[in-house]
């Protein structure tokens, strides 16, 4: 029973993210590739601001697994370096924090190109 | 002959608009909803499962991100992600999933322009921009962070 609470958290969280999503690409016509930027910007802002902790709480990978999470991600990185290594930790942190989802991106990226074919129209 | 083709032409976009009006949003909105929402709860098992191995938090949420990536990518290669992205919309453009197909799609489109210009150059066509503003932003926002903390 817990489980089915603690997952229906996190399709709820993660469903409502993308809809907000959805709703901005069909009424305003922004491209997904802005919506993308704007969404991890926003993670950041959020995190900032103390509103994203909250919903990481409730949603768990319904908040982390939506691009908003990999700014969220970011933010807290920034932080975390900051108080363990002062200033540095502004440059250092939110890279570190995401560099395996970076470099897994980049790595898986360049072996699909080498077996798949380009879908040319 | 031309006003012939101006008033067909208009009462063609007049036919069109209308259709677009009734185009489903609704359902749109239904499916980003429920592919966003499963995608989300794919991680999710994934990072419960890591935890019952006992992997720690911080790297339990690691593998969770690559894996989503890994599975983001080979959706993308075997030409399937685009499918569900016809069906899903945002529903699987802004889960993580969607950020490795942005990567891996210009991959393999471009690598025939070759493997630098081509592959290197336009793999970070959309993620690029994410990362440029996702980067600064964090950087920016700790910067007053560090301030606040320094002064009070």
């Amino acid at each position: 029973m817990e489980l089915i609470i603690e997952y229906g958290k996190v399709f709820l969280t993660g469903g409502i993210i993308c809809t907000i999503g959805q709703i901005l690409i069909d009424k305003t016509k922004i491209t997904p590739a802005r919506i993308l930027t704007l969404f991890v910007t926003l993670g950041v802002i959020l995190g900032f601001l103390g509103i994203y902790e909250p919903i990481y709480n409730f949603g768990k990978c319904g908040a982390t697994v939506p691009i908003s999470g990999f700014g969220y991600s970011l933010y807290k990185g920034t932080i975390k370096a900051i108080g363990e290594h002062g200033f540095i930790g502004i440059f250092t942190g939110g890279v570190t924090a995401t560099a395996g989802g970076i470099a897994a991106a980049v790595i898986f990226g360049f072996l699909a190109s080498l077996f798949a074919k380009p879908t040319i129209k | 002959m031309n006003t012939n083709l101006n008033v067909s032409n208009s009462e063609y976009d007049e036919l069109i608009s209308k259709k677009a009006q009734k185009s489903p949003i609704a359902k749109n909105i239904f499916f980003a909803f429920v592919i966003g929402g499963l995608i989300c709860m794919l991680g999710q098992f994934i990072l419960n499962q890591m935890l019952n191995l006992g992997v720690d938090q911080e790297k339990a949420a690691t593998i969770t991100s690559i894996s989503l990536i890994f599975i983001g990518a080979f959706l993308t290669s075997i030409n399937l992600y685009s499918r569900i992205g016809r069906v899903a919309g945002a529903g699987s453009t802004i889960p993580i999933t969607g950020f490795s197909n942005s990567v891996v799609a210009p991959a393999i489109e471009f690598k025939s322009e070759g493997y630098i210009l081509g592959l290197g150059a336009n793999m970070f066509k959309v993620a690029g921009p994410v990362l440029v503003f996702g980067i600064t932003s964090s950087a920016i926002l700790g910067l007053i962070y560090y301030i606040f903390n320094f002064i009070f």
